[in-house]
């Protein structure tokens, strides 16, 4: 069983929701990612989505638009990204980390000398927002034979056909799109989103983590009661860039505990 | 040609190019999409509409010239030129959004989006839609914006929200990321994409809607001379005029096909837009190409005089027509553009858009090479009126 699977299997016995924030690797200065991760780890994350930059993220909103090019202005490519799992490891990170990024890059690199570089260097699956599970083939089979995870992505707008398709070729969760919309925080939660989710579960036993426009405490307290997973990035991502260098991993830690804090409470779970 | 490829266009196939690389929200739009298509491809009253339409809206046929001045003065093939710019709102770009406005309405969408480079494409949806009743926004890159003004203010004439996209380069790609990213929040609405390129359906279905060109010529230069063309030429942004004059032919194997992209200042990178002689495969806004790259993967800013060429990816059935060998592509720079705008625009008193002047420049090239039994057929794919000011500057004129 993947670390990935592992982690959502001990939190459903515990009756938690798993707590997954994102960073953009090399936001805001090229080596935060190894600072920041840590902090959210002390503030009660599950596990980390690790975005690495490209130049035109057509899934993504203003922020993360705004993170990638700062961090691609920061010179990171794909090798600072294998290396900063590498250290990540290193250091002592024990949670899943996901890599998430668009498919040119890994495309470029060579699908199945990257996945096999990600497990050296300690990955554990992958989230890439453009490559549908049509185009999927090769990536498939280069993360079942390196037993990496490859998370599909299901929206609102996916029929029951397809959800029972994409349900059938995900591995470690689903990862659930909350919205009809790019990433980027949000006011409200969409109100379909509980019947979005109660169709996924008809097609899959799978493990659902919630991600697009969480963005506060409320967020992931209704989430905890709908899904398995909370996906937090672009609000985030705000906080980390409203804050100055040397408060970030302090603010960071804290954003994520209010977000544990309150899928917790959801959660009825009293450590 | 197309026995010994994996060729399945109709799953966005062309050998190893194409495919569907969207996200999953606009998955169930693009099949929905893509079943219409299919549906209305075969349906005899939707083409006489279309072609009604092209007869009494976009002035369609449009003529075959006969260019004797630049003839005489190149002194070598005979060059026929295929007068798109003579079109309604003056490019073939009305023959792709005619096609797929009148679709969006049979499927009842009431919302266009659109993407533009050099505002070609998106004022011909902003006059179909007004011909039609639809909303229309369409996404331009700022630095766009600023090189092709009379386009600007002529979409906002026709009822269009333009909206200016300050991203990267803020040229086409941007746009399109914009415009996908509407899509993907409003996927309700319909994407009118403007060229040959991102995912399946668009490359078969902006192909079909401008393979009238390649058609009308045929006829046309058959009946004009009594033979097919020597050399057909067409400038290659995304591709679709040059797809649209290229697939009629496609199967006459005489006719030797000839793309002209964007030289730009010459083949350094960041400096122009030629695919072929500076980018490799790679996968870009739903797409499998040939892309302007960097080592990493990240799609490269690209550079071309004329804004609708000024692209990173080329559309996938011209890459798969290059390494298939049955089209041969080059490119012209800034400069020799701008020499065969001056040139058409002397011999001919014809004003070619930039982008076509690309294809004039191969002409100016080619022609002295060839006999003078020899024909060149070349795509004069839009008149160059909205690129005056940016040839003023050049040239030093102020106005």
């Amino acid at each position: 069983m993947s670390r990935i699977a592992q982690t959502f299997e001990r939190l459903a016995s515990q009756g938690r929701t798993a707590l997954m924030p994102f960073l953009t690797i090399g936001y805001p200065e090229r080596d935060s990612a190894l600072s920041l991760a840590q902090a959210l780890v002390a503030g009660g994350a599950d596990m980390l989505e690790l975005g690495m930059p490209f130049s035109d993220p057509l899934a993504d909103g203003a922020t993360i638009q705004r993170t990638t090019d700062i961090a691609l202005a920061n010179g990171v490519d794909l090798e600072f990204c294998l290396e900063t799992v590498r250290q990540l490891r290193a250091a002592g990170l024990s949670i899943p980390l996901l890599l998430m990024g668009y498919f040119n890059p890994m495309f470029q690199y060579g699908v199945e000398r990257f996945v096999a570089a990600a497990k050296a260097a300690g990955a554990d699956g992958f989230i890439v927002p453009d490559l549908p599970p049509e185009e999927a083939q090769e990536f498939h089979a280069a993360t079942k034979a390196h037993e990496l995870d490859l998370v599909f992505l299901l929206a609102p707008t996916s029929t029951d056909a397809r959800i029972a398709k994409v349900a059938g070729l995900s591995s470690g969760f689903i990862y659930c799109v909350a919205l009809r919309g790019v990433t980027g925080a949000r006011a409200a939660l969409a109100d379909d989103l509980g019947d979005f989710l109660a169709r996924v579960r008809q097609h899959s036993q799978l493990p659902r983590a919630v991600g697009f426009g969480i963005s506060k405490p409320e967020h992931v307290a209704s989430v905890a009661t709908m899904a398995e997973g909370a996906i937090c990035a672009s609000a985030l991502l705000d906080y980390i860039g409203s804050l100055p260098n040397d408060q970030q991993a302090a603010g960071a830690q804290q954003f994520v505990q209010k977000l544990r804090d309150a899928a917790d409470q959801a959660n009825g779970y009293h450590q | 040609m197309t026995d010994h490829v994996v060729l399945d266009e109709l799953n966005g196939r062309y050998g190893d190019f194409g495919g569907r690389y969207v996200p999953e929200t606009l998955v169930a739009a693009i099949e929905e999409l893509t079943e219409a298509f299919f549906r209305i491809r075969t349906d005899p009253e939707f083409q006489a509409e279309l072609a009604h339409l092209h007869r009494t809206y976009t002035g369609r046929p449009t003529a075959l010239t006969f260019a004797r001045r630049l003839t005489e003065e190149l002194g070598g093939a005979q060059i026929w030129l295929k007068r798109e710019d003579l079109t309604h709102t003056g490019a073939h770009k009305i023959n792709n959004a005619l096609g797929q406005g009148l679709l969006a309405k049979r499927m009842g969408k009431q919302r266009i989006i659109a993407e533009t480079g050099a505002g070609q494409h998106g004022v011909a949806t902003a006059a179909v839609c007004a011909l039609l009743g639809l909303q229309c926004v369409v996404y331009m890159g700022t630095e766009d914006m600023e090189r092709q003004k009379p386009n600007v203010f002529r979409m906002r004439l026709l009822g269009a929200d333009v909206r200016g996209v300050n991203t990267g380069a803020k040229t086409l790609k941007d746009a399109v990321n914009e415009a996908m990213r509407d899509w993907v929040s409003n996927p309700d609405s319909y994407y009118l994409l403007g060229s040959a390129l991102g995912p399946h359906p668009y490359p078969l279905m902006v192909r079909e809607f401008q393979s009238i060109i390649g058609i009308e010529a045929r006829e046309q230069i058959l009946a004009a001379t009594g033979k097919l063309p020597d050399t057909i030429i067409a400038c290659v942004g995304g591709g679709s005029n040059a797809i649209g004059i290229f697939h009629p032919f496609i199967n006459d194997e005489s006719v030797d096909l000839r793309g002209v992209e964007a030289g730009g200042h010459g083949i350094e990178p960041g400096r122009h837009a030629a695919r072929f002689a500076g980018g490799r495969l790679g996968v870009f806004q739903g797409t499998r190409s040939y892309v302007l790259q960097n080592s990493d993967g990240q799609i490269a800013n690209t550079h071309s005089i004329s804004a609708g060429l000024d692209y990173a990816a080329v559309g996938p059935e011209h890459a798969w027509l290059h390494d298939e060998e049955r089209a041969f592509y080059t490119y012209a720079t800034d400069e020799e553009a701008l020499n065969g705008f001056q040139l058409l625009c002397r011999t001919e008193g014809i004003i070619p858009a930039l982008e076509s002047s690309h294809a004039i420049a191969e002409a100016v090239r080619l022609a002295p090479t060839m006999s003078k039994e020899s024909i060149i057929l070349v795509n004069l794919s839009g008149r160059g009126d909205k690129d005056i000011f940016t040839v003023a500057d050049v040239l030093g004129v102020q106005m």
